[in-house]
């Protein structure tokens, strides 16, 4: 195994990080100091899921669909008043148990794109995290209270044909 | 020793103490300097980031931190590990490392030792580390520990060729094994008739310089000659076994040797406690000589943790290839040309 | 290069036969040293049994398993979607190319081809997460080393490759985007301007890894001529991917395999090397980030418009068959093959990794060479736990 060493190469490799360092000395670093300094994820990001309980149906598609089962739905028929006099009265569905188990969740978003009406959202916010296990299982009121963080849906490229959908506040 | 012309005659054991003061902050203010500037900060910097920042005003209160934190954790040690041996380890290599830092002058009278043999001293103590390492290599019972230490103790043996033939042209030049006779020669010296900035050695013994700086580099196991620590292989090597305040004094003594041998290499090569200007017996230069030795210091671990951060290691066969068939040769050119040129000149 | 094939060979069969008499003439045995499962170097919880002599390999045997999760058992009882978001987590680091072949071989069963707009940005996709995964590896590599700060510039680089596929997909290291017959969602306003500026930063951390690694003498001795791996050799043990591209192999699924992805409409070269050592491997995963930063401008340069999801039924029954694709993943070749009996869910799924095949020629390779160098190799291999375990 000869050895030969050629300056250059060396030389070179010093320069790369001797030059990096000067930059973080006067523009400052990649990092941010997090408590302090909080940078926001993309607007997509999926951070938690939010429910829109109107539209709602309790149809339990999404809680067929969860890979995990982590979404808990209960829910009741009842008997709607008529939407003209003399007519029959009409069968709805009422909410009553929507909790949605953030420990187990993979947060893939399947809920969210099988839901036929429109009633789940991703929200990016992320610092959720509880002391206590149990604390993760979100109920209807704190679902709901996800849906003031859910951002507007933004514009796509040119050049696509997707509908843009708005959120429903 | 006499600093300051003190009026008052201090009785030997006063003397003691403050030598001894004076000798652990001479070991632990390199250490923590160079862990806070160099460890901390600068191998952040290089690598885009800021480092500690939370524990004191910019981070420079981490190393206590850190100490609190070693000093509370549990004494572990392998069951089927030698006790005496493997306690012992870490207070060797503080030995020498306590030992080497006597030779240092700091200031025309401001020293703990002046001895005629002060290089021969320094080289000679240097190597009592190599047994603390083998002792930890081998008293830890375990096989990544092993090969650690077998590595270390190949390479730091070899090592120790270059490091004193590079010195030995020092001496040659200067014409002396004293340390502070070192640095007046320096001082004292001329270029070529100008006696401008004195002589440091840095000019005339280029060679024998850098030569010095790839052996110190190999001597504290840093990489690129990191081979007995190599974290990727062998999860650091003789130190996988030392946990808490055990691991503390191999850091602690890891980087303290690290200042004391940039200081050593400032001493012989850059001049030592003398700024160029001023007279050399100058009473100031007690004061302000440790803080220029302090400065010199900064600027040669500067140069030995900037090749720590940014090459990979060397495989331990092409490390002694390097130590035997470059570095050995080399320096010996180097004491033949500085041999012949100190009697033509 | 055939006479290092034959030494190694060679060495091979002496080292076989010295470890025979060792064990019974002199009554001296070699070291056992376990590398891992848990150990800084290998890239998970892969065990590597290796018997020393001295410092000298004697013999090596992974244990691999330390991380299955029952992947194709999953499958069979996890419908279209769901696998789809399960699939992502097999190669971590460049997750989008785990679903492609998937998702194109149920297509391929359901006759059914997505639109060209979702093709494009499938591929602008497929290219992002290779850039992601071999960005990885360039610092991976030399941290393997001992030089601890290109990793850190990886790293560094790395989060805006991954801000990039969060902004469009909803996540970083699982995009969960691909479904049969298209993409779940279009590209947001600015993205094809912010990706560009992403491949500016890409391109000048390649030349920085020019400079810090490649161009070190001290890398150069480390990995020249270690672990050299001949082509045959290689082909039979199945390597695929960069390894064997660099061992002197002439192929590439994007260009040789044509399937559901648009490579063929670019324009692109394959990169190969005729040594087979492990700093072969490491510049020609070098070469293949700037070519991908290439195919992906020119990605965002011709995307087409129209719509990104093709007619398909709302609840997905793929009709039964059998169907095999593989593509060129950032690791190798990874295939799926997909047996429907026209459920919800795959009868079976049985995923091809490439890793798994890469790790397999450990035994053959690691014979005969220093301790460090078996370091040096098997991070050279470049293999992703997940990948090998399922």
């Amino acid at each position: 195994m000869g050895l030969s060493i050629r300056v250059p190469g060396l030389i070179k490799g010093l320069g790369v990080t001797f030059k990096t360092l000067v930059k973080t000395l006067t523009k400052g670093s990649h990092t941010v100091q997090y408590p302090r300094v909080k940078e926001a994820p993309t607007l997509r990001a999926r951070g938690v899921i939010a429910l829109h309980e109107e539209n709602c149906t309790a149809c339990m598609l999404c809680a067929r669909e969860c890979p995990d089962w982590c979404i808990y739905i209960e829910g009741h028929k009842y008997k709607a008043p008529p939407r003209r006099p003399g007519g029959k009265p009409r069968q709805k569905n009422a909410l009553d148990r929507f909790d949605i188990d953030f420990a187990l969740c993979m947060y893939c978003g399947i809920c969210v794109e099988v839901c036929p009406f429109e009633a789940l959202f991703w929200s990016p916010e992320f610092e959720f995290s509880e002391p206590k296990l149990a604390d993760l299982l979100h109920d209807k009121g704190q679902l709901s209270k996800w849906m003031e963080t859910v951002p507007e849906f933004e514009e796509y490229e040119t050049g696509s044909e997707v509908k843009q959908v708005k959120v429903p506040r | 020793m006499t600093i300051f012309n003190l009026a008052i005659e201090l009785a030997y054991w006063q003397q003691t103490i403050i030598r001894s003061v004076l000798g652990l902050v001479a070991v632990l203010l390199p250490a923590g300097t160079l862990v806070y500037l160099y460890l901390f900060k600068m191998m952040s910097f290089m690598q885009s980031r800021l480092g500690p920042m939370e524990a004191g005003p910019y981070g420079s209160l981490q190393l206590l931190a850190e100490v609190g934190k070693f000093l509370q954790k549990e004494d572990l040690f392998p069951r089927t590990a030698d006790r005496v041996v493997f306690k012992a380890a870490p207070f060797v290599v503080l030995a020498s490392t306590f030992l080497l830092v006597l030779v240092l002058p700091a200031g025309p009278d401001a020293w703990f030792i002046n001895i005629d043999t002060g290089v021969f001293f320094a080289l000679a103590v240097s190597s009592i580390s190599v047994i603390g390492i083998l002792m930890a290599g081998w008293g830890s019972s375990s096989k990544y520990s092993l090969i650690g230490g077998l590595r270390a103790a190949g390479q730091l043996v070899a090592y120790e060729l270059p490091l004193v033939l590079a010195l030995m042209g020092v001496v040659i030049q200067a014409g002396t094994l004293n340390v502070q006779e070192i640095v007046l020669a320096q001082a004292n010296g001329e270029i070529f008739g100008w006696g401008g900035i004195g002589n440091p050695f840095l000019i005339t013994q280029f060679l024998g310089f850098m030569i010095f700086l790839v052996a110190v580099q190999a001597e504290l196991t840093q990489p690129p000659f990191d081979m007995p620590v190599a974290e990727s292989e062998i999860v650091t090597g003789y130190l996988t076994e030392y946990t808490g305040m055990r691991f503390l004094l191999f850091f602690i003594g890891e980087f303290a040797t690290a200042g004391i041998f940039s200081a050593l290499a400032a001493t012989f090569f850059l001049g030592g406690w003398y700024i160029p200007g001023l007279d050399p017996t100058d009473n100031l230069f007690n004061l302000i000589g440790p803080l220029v030795l302090v400065g010199k210091m900064l600027l040669v671990s500067f140069l030995i943790f900037w090749f720590r951060f940014t090459y990979p290691r060397f495989r331990e066969d092409q490390l002694q290839q390097l130590a035997w068939k470059v570095l050995v040769p080399l320096s010996l050119v180097n004491i033949v040309a500085t041999g012949v040129l100190k009697v033509v000149f | 290069m055939n006479l290092e094939a034959s030494t190694q060979q060679l060495s091979y069969i002496a080292n076989q036969a010295s470890d025979a008499r060792v064990n019974i003439e002199l009554e001296t045995e070699g070291m056992t040293l376990n590398l891992g499962p848990q150990h800084p170097a290998t890239h998970g919880t892969l065990r590597i049994i290796v018997r020393l002599d001295g410092e000298q390999v004697v013999s090596a045997d992974p244990v691999m398993g330390y991380m299955h999760r029952g992947y194709e058992k999953l499958t069979e009882v996890r419908t279209y979607p769901q696998v789809t978001t399960l699939v992502n987590r097999i190669d971590w680091l460049g997750s989008f190319a785990n679903e492609v072949p998937f998702i194109l071989a149920a297509e391929r069963l359901m006759e059914v081809e997505a639109p060209p707009r979702a093709q494009w940005i499938r591929t602008a996709l497929f290219e992002l997460s290779r850039i992601a995964n071999v960005v990885l590896f360039l610092g991976d590599m030399a941290v393997q080393l001992g030089a601890t700060t290109p990793v850190f510039y990886a790293f560094r680089d790395r989060e805006f490759v991954l801000n990039q596929i969060e902004s469009v997909t909803g996540g970083r290291f699982h995009p969960n985007f691909d479904r049969i017959g298209g993409i779940k969602d279009d590209l947001p306003k600015g993205w094809i301007q912010e990706t560009k500026d992403v491949l500016v930063r890409i391109r000048s951390f390649c030349d920085e890894m020019q400079d810090l690694v490649v161009g070190n003498e001290i890398f150069q001795t480390r990995t020249r001529g270690i672990g050299i791996i001949p082509a045959d050799i290689g082909l039979s043990y199945g390597l695929s991917g960069a390894n064997i591209r660099s061992s002197g192999v002439d192929w590439d699924l994007r260009r040789d395999g044509g399937v559901g992805l648009i490579h063929d409409q670019l324009d692109w070269k394959v990169w190969t090397h005729p040594d087979g050592d492990s700093f072969a491997r490491y510049w020609v995963r070098l070469q293949e980030v700037r070519e991908s930063c290439k195919m992906v401008d020119q990605i965002l340069d011709g995307i087409p418009s129209g719509p990104i999801m093709a007619k398909v039924p709302r609840i997905i029954k793929v009709p039964p068959g059998e169907a095999y694709v593989e593509t060129e993943n950032p690791l190798g070749i990874m295939g799926y093959y997909i047996v429907s009996k026209g459920d919800l869910v795959p009868y079976r799924v049985k995923i091809r990794s490439a890793s798994f095949n890469n790790v397999s020629i450990t035994p053959w390779v690691l014979k005969g060479v220093y301790v460090p160098d078996v370091i040096s190799i098997l991070a050279s291999l470049y293999f992703i736990l997940g990948d090998i375990d399922r």
